[in-house]
């Protein structure tokens, strides 16, 4: 295996006439300036926010993040002004964003994994239209669901209890918890019947001869075989919720009682749009949890990536 | 509510779940028969249908039926939503601010990530320096917003910069510059923030793809004295055509639905508005809900056929 970078694999000179070499080399230099200029230009806003968080807010108002490195003051007041103090209290919005995010992880996975399964090993009449059709849906941007979607989480058909609204159950968490993973479940369905659909068919057979019924195949072989897809998901889905703002803007019905860490943010930039010192600090505290959660599980992260970026 | 009764909530509504579906599950498990053939069935695929059918099936076609109606809903109007869209001055600039980032955002992130992806291929930090572009596909579009408002922060020339972009442009002895007000080009402000987040996704897809172009193809190109620029162009580039194509529409349809980095940067002023966030602007903010449905549905009819074509070109990579 070669690599289209000359740069690193310099190929036997027997092999490469003079010309090559000299055009090769001049391409290299080149090439390598490119590669630093381009990872210095996705580096540096990041850094220089990061630094802000940690300067006294006199300095950071005061001059670029850049004098740091001539005039060295860190300070942690600014995150604790941002998690506690009473007009940011980013930590109470941090609970919100866990509260928010582990149900709509686990009931749309959960769901559809029994629900990739039946499609895939189950028979029953209309299984390949049914299919098609929760197939399709990836299709619908969300946006085209959000009114009539609030209007029948207000007023609810047959009889049903209200989701939204002062009353409402939980909070306004469940109007939230609900659409998440309403929308995460045609993708999922989709990806977790594709993994299904690669377990041997006889393993399933034996299992039926020997007297087992769905519901046992599913938890006792299908569940430990799907582990790895069913992760991937979860951590797509995760980042997913945690980073979203117009599900939390739409459905948290605007109460900033149950609003993320994004929607509070996207608040503060807007009203505190001078305060970098706070902006900056809660910026990374938003950023921490997708951070460690992506650091932690990257190796599933690319399939779930490519298959997923048509979902939202 | 305070933390310790949102735990609780959280925790009530995860068993609650979990009881109702183990429950089911357990009672479809005990009858065994055809019946019970038809009850486990109807336990694994119900919940799932119905919610897809309740949550986004009825109300896609219900979006399509309001966006043939006036402003709070009371009388049809035919197409003059759809009129309205395309011949109003301000609705009009928010279709070329999105015909804009569409037509920039994947070409300019796809070219980041190829070249990156090439250049940095087989170096001693790959890992490394792939992570660093990578990482700002797991932030928040919110956080993303927030890093890059900052760079392009303003102050007037004569006074200390806090702004990297603003202190670049005063060292090298320009005026200050507004990036983010000053019209059309604020547009293209906003566009680089989501190239510096897609151009990683955009990397590590092609980087894959790099990865497994037959040793002996490269080896035969570079025996007939191929190198450098014409390996990328006649080598690299055709051998990785498909992938190309799946990553290109796939930032596509990401960035038809780009809202999050339009609110928290301009907030749709200045004339930065795109569709997705101006549907947000007149169903919620201005309660005209027949041209919110409106722009809900040209958004659909412009994801739809990217997305076909993504999961038609999607499905050819992974079969072979």
């Amino acid at each position: 295996m070669t690599t289209t970078t000359p740069e690193l694999t310099v190929p036997p000179a027997a092999r490469v006439p003079a010309g090559t070499k000299a055009h090769t080399a001049l391409t290299n230099r080149w090439a390598s300036f490119a590669a630093v200029v381009i990872a210095v230009l996705w580096t540096i806003p990041t850094a220089g926010l990061l630094i802000s968080s940690f300067r006294p807010q006199a300095d950071v108002q005061g001059n670029g993040w850049w004098n740091f490195f001539t005039n060295p003051h860190v300070t942690l007041d600014n995150y604790r002004a941002v998690l506690h103090g009473s007009d940011t209290d980013l930590a109470t919005y941090f609970v919100n964003s866990i509260a928010i995010t582990i149900p709509s992880v686990i009931i749309p996975i959960s769901l559809a994994t029994m629900a990739a399964y039946a499609f895939a090993w189950m028979k029953f009449p209309g299984r390949s239209v049914l299919f098609v059709a929760v197939f399709a849906m990836q299709i619908v941007p969300i946006q085209v669901t959000m009114i009539p979607l609030l209007t029948l989480y207000v007023n609810p058909p047959f009889g049903l209890p209200q989701l939204a609204g002062g009353d409402a159950p939980g909070g306004g968490f469940y109007t939230i918890w609900l659409s998440h993973s309403i929308f995460a479940l045609p993708l999922a369905i989709y990806l977790l019947h594709n993994f299904m659909k690669e377990i041997p068919a006889e393993l399933i057979e034996a299992a039926r001869v020997d007297g087992a019924g769905h519901v046992r195949i599913f938890s006792r072989i299908m569940l430990p075989l799907m582990m790895p897809a069913i992760a991937a998901f979860g951590i797509f889905q995760f980042l997913w919720v945690w980073n979203d703002l117009l599900v939390a803007l739409v459905f948290g019905g605007g109460s900033l009682d149950v609003s993320p860490l994004t929607v509070r943010l996207a608040e503060l930039s807007g009203t505190r749009g001078q305060d970098w010192h706070l902006l900056a600090a809660g910026a990374f505290v938003s950023l921490v949890v997708p951070l460690i959660v992506f650091l932690a599980g990257q190796r599933y992260f690319v399939r779930g990536l490519l298959s997923g970026s048509v979902k939202g | 509510m305070s933390t310790g009764e949102k735990l609780v909530q959280m925790g009530i509504a995860v068993a609650l779940f979990v009881a109702v579906v183990g429950l089911m599950l357990f009672l479809a498990d005990r009858v065994k028969s055809r019946r019970g053939e038809v009850l486990q069935t109807t336990a694994f695929v119900l919940p799932a249908v119905l919610m897809i059918g309740f949550g986004l099936l009825y109300p896609m076609l219900r979006t399509v039926y309001e966006s043939f109606r006036n402003a709070g809903s009371t009388a049809f109007v035919g197409t003059d939503n759809y009129h309205h869209i395309f011949t109003d001055h301000d609705q009009l600039v928010v279709l070329r601010n999105t015909a804009f980032w569409v037509i920039v955002t994947p070409i300019a992130a796809t070219v980041i990530g190829l070249v990156y992806a090439v250049l940095v291929d087989r170096a001693k930090f790959e890992k490394f320096a792939k992570a660093l572009i990578f990482l700002p596909m797991s932030l928040s579009l919110v956080g993303a917003s927030l890093i890059w408002k900052f760079v392009y922060d303003y102050k007037a020339t004569e006074n200390d910069q806090i702004g990297l972009a603003n202190q670049i442009l005063k060292w090298l002895g320009f005026d200050t510059y507004r990036f983010l007000l000053t019209e059309p080009w604020n547009t293209f402000f906003l566009i680089v923030i989501m190239i510096w987040v897609q151009a990683g996704f955009a990397m590590t897809v092609l980087s894959a793809s790099i990865k497994s172009i037959p040793d002996d193809i490269v080896e035969a190109a570079r025996l007939d004295g191929v190198s450098g620029m014409r390996m990328f162009r006649f080598i690299t580039v055709p051998m990785i055509r498909p992938s190309l194509i799946v990553v290109l529409t796939t930032i596509s349809i990401t960035t038809l639905k780009v809202f999050d980095i339009v609110r928290t940067a301009t907030g749709g002023n200045f004339g930065t508005s795109v569709l997705a966030y101006e549907f947000y602007v007149q169903s919620f903010r201005s309660f005209n809900t027949g041209l919110g449905a409106a722009l809900a549905v040209l958004l659909f009819l412009l994801v739809t056929p990217i997305v076909v074509y993504n999961i038609r070109q999607m499905r050819k990579l992974e079969a072979r």
